[in-house]
């Protein structure tokens, strides 16, 4: 192969031009970077192993949510014990973050947006115990959540419900529900109104998806893309989405451009925490990530829930004004719809399932 | 020793530099370490399907039309690039203009710049609410989020490859063959259709092949202004991860694999090519 | 404007060897405005976002201690994969571009397979070594080795991204100048270390400065393969790259675009630098030209 059409730089006609001008200056300037690179990356090394680290390996919008959790969590564990621990946090689609515990990251806890990501990493890696759900109050669940409705100021499109989701002129921005929770979360409640409206019948109910679907024009990766579609780029004209989601809009984008809307009825949105025991064991801070998920069941944590707009499993311990920007709606449980969660993600996100189906149909 | 033997075929030629043992020992541990072990890995996980395994997941509609969007607009975009890369390389050593050492330093941008920056640029700038965006679409053109979108970051990055594979040899055309031709009475068109452009067809296919291959592996820039439909805009190595975050290996690996081959396959082209090209005009 | 005569043809028929004025600065228009279009917009939009809301907000941005680690890191990654290639791609050339041996081509093949391969695949490569699940990871575990989603997965999938850079760079500019320098000065005695610096590297040094700032930049700027294996841990295995997506899907635009355009300015002193070299040594460089 000729070396030069392939050089990246274009320098290649110009080979050779500095044949004339002798000097030597760069095996040392070289010897020096590998030195520095060297000396760089030993104190990282050395801090990783001096304090206490809680790695909480969470879905995407809990971002904030756990920015003041994990800093609530650290005062209160000093306060209790005198002991300076680090949570560190790693956000990213549901299904990608249980990838990377199943690949080996080193998670003490998992905070993901919904309980097959959970099932996943118990019965891949064998990390987390496969009854999970029995270790925590609330089956693992200190917080719930559901979907609501993010539109365009004023509603121009004049959505109320699931129904209008599958009108010919309306553009639903949801994220993939393959690799995103609250994806996942959006698909099911379209099924389960249709599906409660259709007299359960799961045939009409598919087709409701399937339609819904076709007024997809862009499928993010995760929840986040899909606000910043919507939110930022202006595509669509309703963002079904996580509550709390729908309400940061609103903080960060200002209230004066967008309404939720919320349905008459919606899904009852479950996203577990558990505990990666082989790494906790491994690391040798079973004591201090269990705390931390006893944490999640404080009051506390409880007021920090509401006050992101998550539903609290405590109303108690929420601040009322925070309760009240939670509205009441009839929530559905899918397991009471569809049975078990093995059943529920095989039947509709695995591999050929009801989602591949009606993608392959809908092209 | 092979001096004193001097076998027919040798593995090396004799040489008295020194350190033949040394660098090639270098270069192939290194290369064995960082790349032919880790891609054996792949190719070994991806054979756990057998091959009607791989065929099946190359055969799946969507994988299949994920690496048609892949493949077709990557193509679509080399083709861009190498017309305009061709046009650009021209300009910039044929003609003298103020700025033209400016422009010819823009050309090397996308290989210096993030893919991911250049990702979030494109799809700010080609939103239906961008700069560009909003100015296509009173035309009714929707650029970002669907396939146009990922034709746009692909010219981008492959624009660079496609000037400068070309740039060396339009610098090295002698001018006395142009001069002659033009004497002997060929119309200038007729001169650059004729004369000047068959020699540098290697090198024009040489960049096509490059900014081709950059193309169907493309991940930073596009996912950010594509859509990712499936079927409409959803992209081969975004499929390898969508297939990851549903922790099935096997399907991830054997796309991965099949691009591979892919690549492997335009690589050896380009190889073919610049062979021809020695045989044909005696450099390349 | 119209003063323009074809690129160092002075007192030739211009005429004859290039196309009419009209024609000429149509194709220059084309080309600027492609390039302006494609190009130049994106890099302008960076900067603009970026200093959306003013000097304040944009250097918010840099105070917050995650945008510290995550600049630590690139630098670390850089500095560490960047020499590694230089090595590599200076012994590489050496051996390609000094001798001849048999499978040269494969050699060459090979080290440019990273090239085209995509950096997602670059990426998953090392997930399927050194993964929990993967050909070596139950015995990193045992051993209590950390490679993915830590600092040298990274600096692994960096490293392979950037791998034929230095080495694809140097073997023509080696192979150009051929063997006859070095041969003489070991024929008057130098050693062949003190031949090749000497010798060989005044003639490559050029060439390797370009190809070490090109290698770093890409280096500093990859997206793909490390965001699979960097597992996104805030404060930790946030490269550059990564803490710009991160930022940009909290909705923080200003910071994350302040971020990018701290990558596109390296991209912008990267190509200052490798063109003013340019420029500086244009001389030498049509001198070489007209060598060959």
């Amino acid at each position: 192969m000729s070396d030069d059409t392939f050089s990246q730089t274009g320098t290649s006609p110009k080979a050779g031009f500095a044949r004339r001008t002798p000097g030597s200056a760069r095996p040392k300037s070289v010897a020096a970077l590998c030195l520095i690179g060297c000396l760089a990356a030993m104190p990282m090394a050395t801090t990783a192993l001096a304090q206490t680290e809680l790695l909480n390996v969470s879905y995407d919008p809990t971002r904030e949510l756990y920015k003041d959790i994990n800093a609530a969590f650290v005062a209160d564990w000093k306060a209790k014990t005198g002991e300076t621990v680090v949570v560190r946090a790693a956000h990213g689609g549901s299904g990608s973050q249980a990838r990377t515990v199943i690949d080996g990251i080193p998670a003490d806890v998992v905070t993901l947006g919904i309980p097959s990501d959970i099932d996943a990493i118990a019965r891949l890696s064998k990390k987390i115990a496969p009854d999970w759900r029995t270790k925590l109050p609330n089956q693992g669940l200190p917080y719930t959540s559901t979907v609501v409705f993010l539109v365009r100021k004023g509603n121009p499109k004049g959505v109320k419900d699931w129904g209008d989701l599958v009108k010919p002129d309306i553009k639903v921005i949801t994220p993939n529900p393959k690799t995103s929770a609250g994806g996942r979360w959006n698909f099911l409640a379209a099924w389960g109104y249709a599906y409660e409206k259709e007299g359960k019948d799961a045939d009409k109910a598919n087709a409701f998806v399937g339609q819904v679907y076709k007024n997809v024009p862009v499928l993010d990766t995760g929840a986040r893309g899909s606000t910043v579609t919507f939110a930022q780029r202006g595509l669509g004209d309703v963002l079904p989405t996580w509550e709390n989601e729908a309400y940061l809009v609103f903080d960060e984008f200002g209230r004066d451009k967008f309404d939720v809307v919320v349905p008459p009825t919606s899904i009852y949105a479950e996203p577990p925490v558990a505990l990666v025991d082989a790494n906790v064991d491994k690391k040798g801070t079973r004591k201090q990530a269990e705390a931390y998920l006893q944490f999640l069941y404080s009051d506390a944590a409880q007021a920090i829930f509401a006050k992101h707009h998550y539903r609290p499993l405590k109303r108690e311990a929420a601040r009322p004004e925070d309760l009240a920007q939670l509205p009441d709606l009839k929530l559905f449980k899918i397991e009471d719809l569809q049975g078990n969660w093995d059943d529920i993600q095989k039947k509709n996100f695995d591999n050929g399932g009801l989602f591949d189906q009606l993608s392959k149909a809908g092209r | 020793m092979a001096q004193s033997l001097r076998p027919r075929r040798r593995f090396r030629q004799p040489s008295v530099i020194p350190g033949f043992g040394l660098t090639l020992g270098y270069t192939l541990t290194c290369l064995g370490v960082i790349v032919l072990l880790p891609l054996a890995a792949l190719v070994t996980r991806a054979s756990g399907l057998g091959l009607s395994g791989i065929w099946d997941v190359a055969t799946d509609p969507r994988v299949a039309s994920a690496l048609r969007v892949s493949f077709g607009v990557s193509l679509l975009a080399a083709l861009t690039a190498s017309v305009f890369g061709f046009l650009i390389a021209w300009v910039l050593t044929r003609y003298t203009f103020p700025g033209r050492k400016i422009v010819d330093a823009v050309v090397d941008l996308p290989f210096a710049l993030p893919t991911a920056v250049a990702g979030i640029a494109l799809a700010s700038l080609y939103a239906p609410n961008g700069l560009v965006g909003a100015q296509l679409a009173k035309f009714g053109i929707e650029a970002a989020y669907t396939p146009v979108g990922i034709y746009i970051a692909m010219v981008f990055i492959g624009l660079p490859f496609a000037v400068r594979t070309v740039q060396p040899l339009i610098v090295e055309i002698d001018r006395e063959i142009e001069e002659a031709s033009a004497t002997l009475g060929a119309t200038r068109l007729h001169t650059l259709v004729r004369v000047v452009l068959p020699p540098l067809i290697p090198a024009v296919l040489t960049g096509f092949a490059l900014a081709f291959a950059r193309g169907v592996g493309e991940y930073g820039s596009i996912i950010f202004i594509a859509g990712n439909l499936p079927y409409v805009s959803e992209i081969a190595p975004l499929l390898i991860v969508i297939k990851l975050s549903e922790f099935d290996y096997g399907g991830a690996c054997a796309i991965a694999t099949i691009m591979l081959g892919i690549s492997f396959v335009t690589l050896l082209a380009i190889n073919l090519i610049q062979a021809w090209s020695r045989r044909r005009f005696g450099y390349v | 404007m119209s003063k323009a005569i074809p690129h160092g043809d002075i007192g030739r028929p211009a005429s004859v060897v290039t196309e009419g004025s009209r024609v000429r600065w149509l194709l220059i228009g084309t080309a600027i405005a492609f390039l302006a279009l494609f190009l130049v917009l994106p890099l302008v939009t960076v900067f603009v976002q970026a200093f959306a809301k003013g000097w304040e907000a944009y250097l918010a941005a840099f105070t917050e201690q995650d945008a510290h680690a995550a600049i630590r890191l690139t630098l670390i990654v850089a500095a560490i994969a960047v020499p590694f290639n230089v090595v590599f791609g200076i012994m590489a050339s050496w051996a390609i571009a000094k001798f001849e041996f048999a499978g040269k081509n494969l050699l060459v093949t090979l080290i440019d397979l990273p090239f085209s391969v995509s950096p997602v695949v670059s990426g998953l490569i090392y997930v399927l070594v050194f993964g929990a699940q993967g050909l070596i990871g139950p015995w990193l575990i045992e051993h209590d080795i950390q490679i993915i989603f830590a600092v040298p997965g990274i600096v692994l999938a960096t490293i392979f991204v950037t791998f034929p850079f230095v080495a694809r760079q140097l073997i023509p500019l080696m192979q150009e100048q051929g063997t006859a320098e070095e041969e003489a000065a070991l024929t008057l005695g130098a050693s062949g270390w003190h031949a090749f610096r000497t010798v060989t590297l005044p003639n490559i040094r050029w060439g390797l400065l370009y190809s070490v700032l090109l290698c770093n930049a890409r280096a500093m700027g990859e997206f793909g393969a490390v965001s699979v294996v960097s597992g996104h841990i805030r404060g930790l295995t946030n490269t550059l790259p990564l803490h710009v997506e991160i930022l940009y899907n909290e909705y923080n635009f200003v910071a994350s675009f302040a971020v990018a355009s701290l990558l596109a300015g390296l991209a912008l002193v990267t190509l200052a630098v490798k063109s003013g070299l340019e420029w500086r040594y244009s001389a030498d460089i049509a001198a070489g030209a007209r060598g060959h």
